[in-house]
C-alpha cells in the first residue's frame, strides 16, 4: 500500500475536518468503533460502505445528533466534541444534508429554503441557487412534500448553500433518483468543488462517487477498514468491489 | 324575529363566549403538545394562577406593600398576568419537564398533574376555595349592548372580540412568519433543526412560556366574568382536553375552530335539551374517536 505516499500529500495541507477515534452510541448500541478520517479544504471525500456500516452515523456524530460521541472532531484545528448540538453547524460554519433529505412537510418550499440561519459570509443568493438548481423557482409556494424526489433533494442541497456554509455533509443524495436526475446532482457538485467548498460525501452510488471524490474512506462496523485515494481507484478496483458488493 | 331563533341566538352568544376560552386555552395546549410532546395537564392550573394573578394585582397587593389605596386594574393585568405565569411556565419547563424529555410522555403528564395539585393546594390554602369576585372590571365594559336579538354584557363582548383577535395573531405568527417557521419545522424534525444551528432548548422554553402565558391571559379575562376560585381552571382543562382530542392533537388552526365551534354546540344544545349540554362535548369526543382517532384536524404522525 502507498500509505506513506498518502501521509505525505496529506500533510502538507491543514487538514479543514479531522476525525480521530470517533465512537458514537445511539442508547446502549455502540455503533461507530473508533472512526479516522481527514480532509483539507477544497477536498472531496466519500465514505463508502455497505448499509448499516456506520456512514450515516458518522456525519450525524459531527453534527452532534446522536446520544453520545468520544474521540476528537477538529474544525479548523478547533474541537468540536463536546460542542451542544446547535451550536456545531455556526461554529464549523457546517450545512448538512441528511439522508431522507429531510424536507419540512408543514412548511413551504419557500420557508424550507429559508429555514437554516446563515453560518457565515458568502451564502449563495437566492438568484444563484436557482441558477443552479431552476426547478426550485416555479415551486416556492408548494408545501415541502409535495415536489418530486429530485426537487426535495436540490432543495435539501439549497437550503444549505444560502447558509455560507463551507463544509458540507450529504447523506446519500443520488438514492432513489431518476438518472437524469443523479446526473444533474455530480453536475452541481462538481460546481461546488469549484467553488471551494469542502465536502463528505456519504454514497451507495459509487460510478456518481469516482470521478468526484479525491479520496474514499471504505467503513464497516463503525470503523474505516481502507482508505483509496483518487489516483489509485483504477487498480484498487477488485478492493472495492469486494467491499461494497453486498 | 321568531322566538326560537332568538333563544338560539342568545344561547349561541353565551356559548361563544365559552367557546373562545376553549379556543384559547386548547391553542396553547396544542402548541406545547406540539413541540414538546408533553400533554400539559397543568394548563388549566395555569389559566386558575392568571386568574388570582389579576386578582391579587387589584385586591391583595396594594395591602401587602402597605398602599392599601393602590389597585393595580384590569388593563395593567391583562399584560402582567399573562408574563408572569409564562416565566412560571419557563420555570417550570427548564427546571422540571426538561428532565423527563427522554421518557415516556406519561411522566410528564404525571409532572404537570403534580404541579396541578401543588397550584391549587397553595391557592385553596390562602383564598376561598368556593371563589371570590373580581373587582376590577374596568368602567369602560360595564353595560350592556344590544345585539337586537338580546341584550349582551359589553364585557362579554370585548372578550370574545379580544380572544378571537389574539387566536388570529397567534395563527398568523405560527403559520406565516420565520419564527412560526422554526417552530413547525422543530415540531417536525427537531435534530435537524438543532444541526441547522438553531437553539432548540431554548425555543422550547419560550414556547412553553408562550403557551403558559396564553393560558394566563384567559384567566385574566375570565377574572370579570367567573368569579375566582382555585379550582376554577380543574373544572374547564376536562374539556379542554376533550376539545384537543376533537380537533387534533396538535393542529393550530383544528384547536381554535373546535374550540369555538364546541362552544357554540354546547350553548345551542341548552336550548333543545339543556341537561345534556354538559355531556355533548364528550359525546362528540367518543364519536370523533371511533370515526376519526387523530381528531379532526389532526394528521395521523
Amino acid at each position: 500500500m502507498s500509505q506513506t505516499m498518502e501521509q505525505t500529500t496529506t500533510a502538507a495541507a491543514t487538514p479543514l475536518l479531522k476525525i480521530s477515534d470517533l465512537h458514537a452510541w445511539y442508547g446502549e448500541s455502540h455503533i461507530l468503533h473508533g472512526i479516522n478520517l481527514e480532509l483539507a479544504e477544497g477536498q472531496l471525500i466519500t465514505l463508502l460502505g455497505r448499509n448499516g456500516a456506520g456512514r450515516t452515523t458518522t456525519l450525524r456524530a459531527i453534527m452532534g445528533m446522536v446520544d453520545r460521541r468520544t474521540g476528537s472532531i477538529q474544525i479548523r484545528g478547533q474541537e468540536f466534541i463536546a460542542k451542544p448540538a446547535h451550536r456545531i453547524a455556526p461554529l464549523g460554519r457546517i450545512g448538512y444534508c441528511p439522508e431522507e433529505r429531510g424536507i419540512f412537510a408543514s412548511l413551504t418550499v419557500g420557508e424550507n429554503l429559508m429555514l437554516p440561519p446563515a453560518v457565515g459570509e458568502g451564502g449563495m443568493s437566492l438568484d444563484e441557487i436557482f441558477e443552479m438548481f431552476p426547478n426550485l423557482r416555479d415551486v416556492r409556494n408548494r408545501m415541502g412534500t409535495r415536489l418530486s424526489g429530485g426537487e426535495q433533494q436540490m432543495l435539501a442541497l439549497a437550503r444549505i448553500l444560502r447558509t455560507g456554509a463551507r463544509l458540507l455533509l450529504l447523506d446519500e443524495i443520488t438514492e432513489g433518483l431518476a438518472p437524469v436526475i443523479v446526473k444533474a446532482m455530480g453536475t452541481a457538485i462538481r460546481k461546488l468543488k469549484e467553488r471551494g467548498y469542502t465536502i463528505v460525501l456519504v454514497e451507495q452510488n459509487f460510478r456518481f462517487a469516482a470521478p468526484l471524490a479525491d479520496r474514499h474512506y471504505i467503513i464497516e462496523h463503525g470503523t474505516v477498514i481502507d482508505r483509496i485515494e483518487a489516483s489509485e481507484v483504477g487498480s484498487s478496483m477488485d478492493r472495492l468491489n469486494h467491499y461494497l458488493s453486498v | 324575529m321568531d322566538p326560537l331563533v332568538r333563544l338560539i341566538l342568545a344561547q349561541g352568544m353565551l356559548g361563544l363566549n365559552n367557546g373562545v376560552f376553549y379556543a384559547m386555552l386548547s391553542l396553547g395546549l396544542a402548541i406545547i403538545f406540539g413541540l414538546l410532546n408533553v400533554v400539559n395537564f397543568a394548563h388549566g392550573a395555569l389559566y386558575m394562577t392568571g386568574a388570582f394573578v389579576a386578582l391579587i394585582l387589584y385586591s391583595y397587593f396594594g395591602i401587602w406593600i402597605g398602599m392599601s389605596w393602590l389597585h393595580i386594574g384590569f388593563w395593567p393585568a391583562l399584560v402582567l398576568a399573562p408574563i408572569i405565569v409564562g416565566c412560571f411556565g419557563m420555570l417550570m419547563e427548564r427546571f422540571m419537564l426538561r428532565w423527563l424529555y427522554g421518557l415516556d410522555p406519561i411522566y410528564s403528564l404525571l409532572l404537570t398533574f403534580g404541579v396541578t395539585l401543588v397550584l391549587q393546594g397553595l391557592f385553596i390554602n390562602f383564598f376561598n376555595a368556593s371563589g371570590t369576585p373580581y373587582p376590577g372590571q374596568p368602567e369602560s365594559l360595564r353595560g350592556v349592548v344590544n345585539l337586537g336579538f338580546m341584550m349582551f354584557p359589553k364585557y362579554r363582548l370585548f372578550v370574545i372580540v379580544f380572544s378571537i383577535v389574539v387566536c388570529l395573531a397567534v395563527w398568523f405568527v405560527i403559520e406565516r412568519t420565520r419564527i412560526g417557521a422554526m417552530l413547525r419545522a422543530g415540531t417536525e424534525n427537531p435534530d435537524l433543526v438543532k444541526a441547522f444551528g438553531i437553539n432548540v432548548p431554548r425555543m422550547i422554553t419560550l414556547t412553553f412560556g408562550f403557551g403558559s402565558g396564553l393560558a394566563g391571559l384567559a384567566g385574566v379575562l375570565a377574572a370579570p366574568i367567573y368569579s375566582v376560585s382555585p379550582l376554577m381552571g380543574a373544572d374547564l382543562i376536562i374539556i379542554i382536553f376533550a376539545v384537543v382530542v376533537i380537533g387534533g392533537m396538535g393542529s393550530i388552526m383544528g384547536a381554535v375552530a373546535t374550540g369555538i365551534a364546541l362552544g357554540l354546540i354546547e350553548g345551542v344544545t341548552k336550548v333543545f335539551y339543556a341537561p345534556a349540554a354538559n355531556t355533548v362535548i364528550f359525546f362528540l369526543m367518543v364519536v370523533v374517536l371511533l370515526v376519526r382517532p387523530a381528531g379532526l384536524f389532526g394528521r395521523t404522525r
